[in-house]
């Protein structure tokens, strides 16, 4: 097993806000609109370096998805973020006619996705939120697993022509990736070849999922792990290449198992070369209110649960 | 900046292109039987106005629009009115207004950029989006120093849409002057009246609450519109975003249509298609 160490903890919704400000420096066609959550989507410095390009919307996501895709008519690179809840569900109809249907060069960036976003509970916790964007034609969805790679999305979608779907959180969670890291969309990151067993995973999941090779290797177990950040398009191929060499697989995710990256990849193998799957996944419920650690216990979606997962999977070869 | 309409037309040619148009759209919904023409033909003699008199744009289309004015529909429902216009402005060739809401148009029953027709720059259908799509663009002229004007269309019933209103919040907060908005007020909705359905009461104390200008037309008689069209581009540029309450009567053109809401999504028969050309007669025809 690769070794996988790192030195320091942050945020993704940091690596979001460093990456827009940086793009505010590059790029003077980006602009940043913000419904009311500017510190918590990190939106703050870019805010006040470029005044000029940024659009305090309110509570009203509605008018923000609608504003933004106007906004594209002109040339700019709008921007939005809030919460990965008021991102996607409360704006669904905006997204689908205004941006995804009209083909708006939109960037919908959505912080506090999933379980972690802790005590707030379930009404702003969104499990459904990948599978809701996946659905709509010609969106991009993406979900990057820490800062360093959550920054590196950031620059990589403003050259990106196209409506994306990019999905951070709000816990700190340890940079293993490296720093200026080239981001290519649609191309998944091999983290460790094994031969025993797939683990696919995307976002907070995928440390966990190093956490779990390591434990699998303790047993002897040699799992080959794989980073999805880019959940539409799919790397069908990265994923067909090594279930053709596992013959099975697990998948990871901070997100209900129906519409999340579990199903984009059982479609990819039903429709190719079926295998035997496991879900590591939120079991078609809501979340509740407790610290981030809890519910991932709770839900399922520990290292733990990914080693189980794996060995379940193996025995079904 | 582009500062010239390429028609140009006097009040007796727009006259007779409002009449063609109105032919249009009644063999238009008739050929496929289905379609808006009771909101098409109230708003015919404003999109007439616009495009042969009033907006400085050019042939030449672009998704951009940098410095000529642009238009949006809010209330795509009444896109025959629309499709004909663009195509009797010079953006498409008018025989393909008889592939409206046929497979394989660009002429889809709302209005869409997805085919790539001339003219239009966002989808439109799903009610209550087009005015936060036209303030955004008329923010991006600002940021281009692009003087030109947005023009955006709405229904009335629309209006029961919440986003409508906080797009209107946020034009006033946000000083958008450079752009013109049209509320359709013919007073009339699927179910019913707008005042039975969901009243709207005082538009222009809500909308001047709201912190916009409000200037009150008459959409359906060319001499007293084209003033009012003038008069609210006068008002740009002063800080306050423009609304136009515009009163026109839904089926305008069409006797047996005019004035209720029974029209709203339904077209006329091959006799009821002849009343109606019969009453929208113009010196040369030149149907598609």
């Amino acid at each position: 097993m690769k070794e996988y160490t790192y030195t320091e903890k942050k945020d993704t919704r940091s690596g979001f806000g460093d990456g827009l400000l940086e793009l505010g420096r590059t790029n003077p066609n980006v602009v940043g609109l913000c419904a009311d959550l500017v510190g918590s989507l990190k939106m703050g410095a870019f805010q006040k370096e470029f005044p000029e390009r940024f659009f305090q919307v309110g509570i009203a996501e509605a008018n923000m998805i609608g504003l933004a895709a106007g906004m594209t008519i002109g040339g700019k690179i709008p921007f939005t973020g809030t919460f990965a809840n008021f991102s996607t569900g409360r704006v669904y109809d905006q997204i689908r006619q205004s941006v995804a249907y009209s083909g708006k060069n939109v960037k919908i960036c959505a912080s506090h996705a999933g379980l972690t976003l802790g005590e707030d509970g379930a009404t702003h916790q969104i499990l459904e939120d990948i599978g809701m964007m996946k659905m709509l034609p010609g969106m991009t969805v993406i979900n990057p697993c820490d800062y360093n790679q959550t920054k590196a999305a950031t620059l990589a979608i403003a050259e990106h022509e196209g409506p994306v779907y990019l999905r951070f959180g709000r816990p700190v969670v340890p940079i293993f990736t490296p720093a200026n890291q080239k981001f290519e969309i649609g191309k998944a990151v091999m983290l460790n070849e094994g031969t025993d067993v797939s683990i696919i995973a995307t976002g907070h999941l995928v440390w966990k999922a190093i956490l779990a090779g390591k434990i699998l290797a303790d047993k002897g177990i040699s799992a080959e792990i794989i980073n999805i950040h880019t959940i539409k398009p799919l790397d069908n191929d990265a994923v067909l290449q090594s279930v053709a060499k596992t013959g099975c697989v697990v998948t990871a995710e901070e997100h209900n198992r129906i519409g999340g990256l579990g199903d984009s990849v059982a479609q990819v193998l039903a429709i190719n070369k079926p295998a035997p799957q496991e879900y590591v996944a939120v079991n078609d419920t809501f979340g509740e209110s407790a610290t981030p650690d809890e519910l991932m216990e709770k839900y399922g979606l520990t290292e733990n649960d990914i080693v189980a997962a794996a060995e379940r999977a193996i025995s079904r070869k | 900046m582009n500062n010239e309409n390429p028609h140009n037309q006097s009040i007796t040619e727009l006259k007779q292109t409002a009449a063609q148009v109105r032919r249009d759209i009644v063999r238009m919904v008739h050929a496929v039987n289905s379609g808006h023409p009771g909101g098409s033909l109230g708003c015919t003699d404003y999109f007439v106005s616009l495009y042969f008199r009033v907006m400085n744009y050019s042939k030449e289309f672009t998704i951009d629009g940098k410095n000529e004015d642009i238009f949006f529909l809010s209330n795509g429902h009444i896109s025959p009115v629309w499709y004909s216009v663009l195509a009797r402005a010079g953006f498409f060739d008018v025989k393909e207004l008889a592939t409206f809401r046929k497979l394989n148009s660009r002429l889809q029953g709302h209005p869409t950029t997805h085919e790539g027709l001339p003219g239009v720059r966002i989808a439109s259908g799903s009610l209550g989006q087009g005015l936060s799509a036209a303030v955004g663009a008329a923010q991006t002229k600002k940021l281009n120093k692009d003087n030109n004007l947005v023009y955006v269309l709405m229904g009335d019933g629309e209006l029961e849409e919440g986003q409508i209103w906080e797009a209107a919040m946020y034009a006033a907060h946000h000083k958008v002057d450079n752009i013109i908005a049209t509320v359709d007020r013919n007073g009339q909705q699927i179910d019913g009246s707008t005042e039975e359905v969901m009243s709207l009461g005082d538009l222009q104390a809500k909308f001047e609450a709201f912190g916009w200008h409000v200037l009150e037309a008459d959409g359906n008689n060319f001499e007293l519109l084209l003033p009012a069209l003038e008069n609210a581009k006068a008002a740009t540029g002063k800080g306050k975003p423009v609304l136009i309450l515009m009163n026109t009567e839904m089926g305008f053109g069409v006797d047996y249509m005019m004035g209720s809401h029974k029209w709203h999504g339904v077209a006329p028969n091959d006799e009821q298609l002849e009343i109606a050309l019969q009453q929208l007669a113009v010196d040369v025809a030149s149907d598609y």
